[in-house]
């Protein structure tokens, strides 16, 4: 999927008209199988983007279609799905951007808790795994720490991940092995704090992550590049984890 | 149906910034503390703060405490409690300090200090001068700050509650408070969760206007659960526009874009804000600024074909100032408004933002309510901190960059004053039998009524009637045509019926119970704005222009019962410094 999505044509302008949509549908509790439902819904003039047009369907056509929303401006996470093929956050894609019917189904390789919400927890699990916070065991100044603001800018690039899982999600390492690699979301945050002049424990976290699969199974086809909705490379920071260790060594 | 039921030191009840620093302060001193949240807590709302933390570290030019106390008091318009506000202002830079140390990205300054930023209504020397006082990450500070609180909570050890929905407090016959009633939102189930201490830390509720900034999830959910519980929400009329809301969108566009120098246009081009306040300019405090911008657009000098927005330029900074700083700006005026700002002005308009009231707290963090003749007579086992609470440091209108002081400022004083109150011991007292019954009724109501109005369509009306009847124009007809228009919309509230019939993440039935808590801050607002008969802050009454300070420095009362508004009186003595008096507020 994903990597060689092609780029689908603009549809000529849909605020105001009508939009198509083919949906992943699944209720534990109803269904034996998922579906995919079709939704035709009238928009209004300031439905602008993917997520509006879902409010609308849920508010008016089907109060049943579930999924994740909050912030709708593409800074919390929560929206992340499968939108013509490619992950993507609903706040901040565009309709005019789509192709019709829009196919939407849930992030990929994470169980389907129901409709468009997935289980995150081996997501999560992974992100908790590289040990995401400072340590920094002196004992600190009575005022900040002091960081120059070249070392400050190696962090940029890095803090700035919503968790949103288009990344690991797009990522066939992290399906195969949910459970074993940390993937692109974890591994961009462990480099982080290995990039953060105020951490000491640089050692440990390059300890935990030589394994043949926590950060080996990245093989470098940076689907998490291609779809990461804020712009970042988690590829490029594994590769600068890769090349840490690599110096470790000699 | 057996409820399950979990036993705690300790419930917070959301996991912005307030909740989880409030819950690292319990985790790290051993208790057992679960934080419930309706979402992921890295999607809590406090991941949409962009500008800044104010604190008068001093970092860029000279700067005091006192004046950011100052500040504070005057852009309040003098109903914010002085003994808070001192305290908070005081606090500041320790808590700041202390993020930093924990690892929060600041940007830097070439010696190696916290960048700062000036912001909306903060000066130096009592209003002389712009001071920066906002510490900044990039445009993206909340985001930094909320992760950077879930990460020390991971280490921690702190236990979350992801996907829960607090519906009720349980209380017993003393008025003390118990534990809540949530819901696990996956599976459908209520569950009981006992504590010796619950802080609602549950957020704003700006939800109940159809033009906001603020997030989905922003429902007042903790003011609905205090109102039903029968105590009071305090000062609910003020309601903050934020001046730079995206025109059409309502995303928000950082006061920190005037901070760094961008201005704002009218129609001729000409920046208007030198002659509304002629020393800040731009970086007046909000409440003056959005009336600024509204008087503009009333006088026929807005933008566009409809003449309904202004313009903030800040192509003048350079392309390389804004891609450092502004960052997350360029991408929402790209995305939401279609412009690239370091060619072409932003559309915006003032657009709903900010709380100022909620539930009655003290300054540490316990939820009061008047009893036995004393009007501030402490709820056993309840605090609340943030959004939600009203303690009152941001009185009729907050200063930006106070928001996020707030939550951490009071987030740890909470933190520490539960540590200390269970540290001398105590155990959980008896639930009352029936703690969770008015609950579960509720829900079965919900869940087995066959039909009635959707959700979302009650939700709709309720957003466009206080848009209409309670926004920017106020006025005693408006208003009390709104307070009857209200008062419909919760009966209709109470019928609406779902669809969805599975137990499984039924966001339906979770968007019902948020409409329930809608009401409830939307009746609040508009009855405590239909009775106070001034213009103070943000609240702005066309039939009563000036603030009258002989019969309004006081803070409004409002219960769900249906009882006539209380009153009571602002804390105008400060903890160590001298009262500032009220003045006339220029700037």
């Amino acid at each position: 999927m994903i990597a060689e999505t092609p780029v689908s044509a603009p549809s000529p302008s849909v605020q105001g008209g009508v939009a198509r949509f083919r949906v992943y549908r699944y209720d534990p509790e109803q269904d034996r199988k998922p579906r995919m439902q079709d939704f035709e819904v009238r928009l209004h003039a300031h439905d602008k983007m993917l997520l509006d047009a879902l409010m609308r369907i849920k508010a008016e056509l089907d109060d049943s279609l579930s999924f994740r929303r909050s912030c709708r401006e593409g800074v919390c996470g929560s929206d992340a799905m499968n939108i013509n093929g490619r992950n993507g956050l609903a706040c901040v894609t565009n309709l005019r951007d789509l192709r019709q019917p829009i196919v939407l189904r849930p992030l990929p390789g994470l169980p389907v808790v129901r409709d468009l919400i997935v289980d995150m927890t081996d997501f999560f699990q992974q992100y908790h795994s590289i040990k995401p916070y400072l340590v920094n065991n002196t004992a600190p100044p009575e005022r900040e720490r002091l960081q120059s603001p070249k070392q400050r800018d190696e962090l940029d690039g890095l803090y700035e991940c919503i968790l949103c899982a288009c990344c690991s999600t797009s990522c066939p390492s992290f399906w195969w092995n949910p459970d074993k690699f940390v993937g692109p979301a974890g591994l961009l945050q462990a480099y982080r704090f290995l990039a953060d002049s105020r951490d000491e424990a640089g050692a440990e976290r390059l300890d935990n992550l030589m394994d043949p699969y926590r950060l080996f199974r990245c093989h470098s086809i940076m689907n998490c590049v291609d779809v990461c909705p804020k712009g970042l490379n988690p590829t490029s920071a594994i590769g600068k984890i890769k090349e840490m260790m690599l110096r470790r060594e000699i | 149906m057996a409820l399950a039921r979990r036993r705690l030191d300790a419930v917070i009840v959301g996991a912005g910034g307030a909740g989880m620093r409030c819950s690292l302060q319990l985790a790290r001193a051993g208790l057992s503390v679960a934080v419930l949240s309706k979402v992921f807590p890295t999607r809590s709302h406090t991941v949409a703060a962009q500008g800044g933390i104010g604190a008068s570290l001093g970092n860029m030019t000279e700067d005091q405490w006192l004046w950011h106390m100052f500040d504070t008091v005057k852009g309040s318009d003098y109903l914010g409690d002085q003994d808070a506000i001192e305290f908070m202002c005081r606090e500041a830079s320790s808590a700041v300090y202390e993020l930093e140390h924990l690892g929060m990205p600041f940007d830097r300054n070439p010696d190696g200090t916290i960048y700062q930023r000036p912001f909306g209504g903060h000066s130096a020397n009592f209003g002389e001068k712009p001071v920066p006082r906002a510490c900044a990450v990039a445009d993206r500070t909340g985001h930094a700050l909320l992760h950077t609180l879930y990460q020390c909570n991971v280490a921690a050890k702190t236990q979350f509650f992801v996907e829960y929905m607090a519906l009720d407090l349980v209380r017993d016959a003393d008025g003390d408070c118990l534990g809540v009633v949530a819901l696990e939102m996956e599976t459908g189930q209520p569950v009981l969760l006992e504590s010796k201490v619950t802080v609602l830390a549950t957020g704003g509720a700006g939800r109940i206007f159809a033009a906001s900034t603020n997030a989905y999830i922003n429902t007042g959910d903790g003011l609905g659960m205090v109102a039903r519980a029968g105590l009071p929400l305090q000062d609910m009329e003020f309601w903050q526009f934020h001046p730079t809301g995206v025109a059409g969108a309502g995303v928000l566009i950082t006061e920190g874009v005037r901070g760094e120098g961008g201005i704002l246009l009218n129609s001729r081009g000409e920046r208007f804000m030198e002659r509304y306040a002629p020393t800040l300019k731009d970086l007046a405090p909000r409440d003056f600024v959005s009336r600024s911008m509204d008087q503009e657009i009333k006088e026929g000098r807005g933008c566009g074909s409809e003449r309904d927005h202004v313009m903030l330029k800040l192509d003048h900074l350079g392309a390389e100032t804004i891609m450092k700083r502004l960052p997350s700006i360029r991408e929402i005026a790209l995305k939401f408004a279609d412009v690239d700002p370091i060619r072409e002005p932003i559309p915006v308009v003032p657009t709903i933002h900010y709380q100022m009231g909620g539930i009655p707290a003290n300054l540490h963090g316990q939820v009061i309510a008047p009893a036995d003749g004393n009007c501030e007579a402490v709820v056993g086992g309840l605090y609340a901190i943030g959004e939600c609470s009203c303690v009152s440091v941001h009185g009729a209108n907050r200063l930006g960059t106070n928001s996020l002081l707030d939550l951490i400022v009071f987030g740890r004083a909470a933190g520490n004053h539960i540590v200390s109150a269970l540290g001398r011991g105590s155990a959980h007292k008896p639930l009352p039998h029936d703690a969770a019954d008015a609950t579960l009724s509720r829900l079965a109501q919900l869940d087995s009524r066959p039909s009635g109005e959707r959700t979302q369509v009650v939700a709709a009306d309720l957003r466009r009637t206080m848009q209409a009847h309670c926004g920017v124009f106020r006025t005693g007809a408006l208003l009390a045509e709104g307070v009857r228009m209200v008062a419909e919309l919760a009966e209709r509230a109470a019928q609406v019926a779902i669809n969805d019939k599975s137990r499984i993440f039924n966001t339906a039935r979770v968007e019902a119970i948020e409409l329930s808590n809608l009401v409830a801050a939307a009746q609040a607002t508009i009855a405590s704005a239909l009775a106070r008969t001034e213009s103070r802050g943000a609240h702005a009454r066309d039939d009563f222009p000036q603030r009258d300070d002989a019969n309004w420095i006081k803070h409004t009362l409002w219960y769900s019962d249906g009882r006539a508004l209380q009153y009571k009186p602002v804390h105008l003595q400060p903890l160590s410094v001298a009262t500032f008096e009220p003045k006339k507020r220029t700037f």
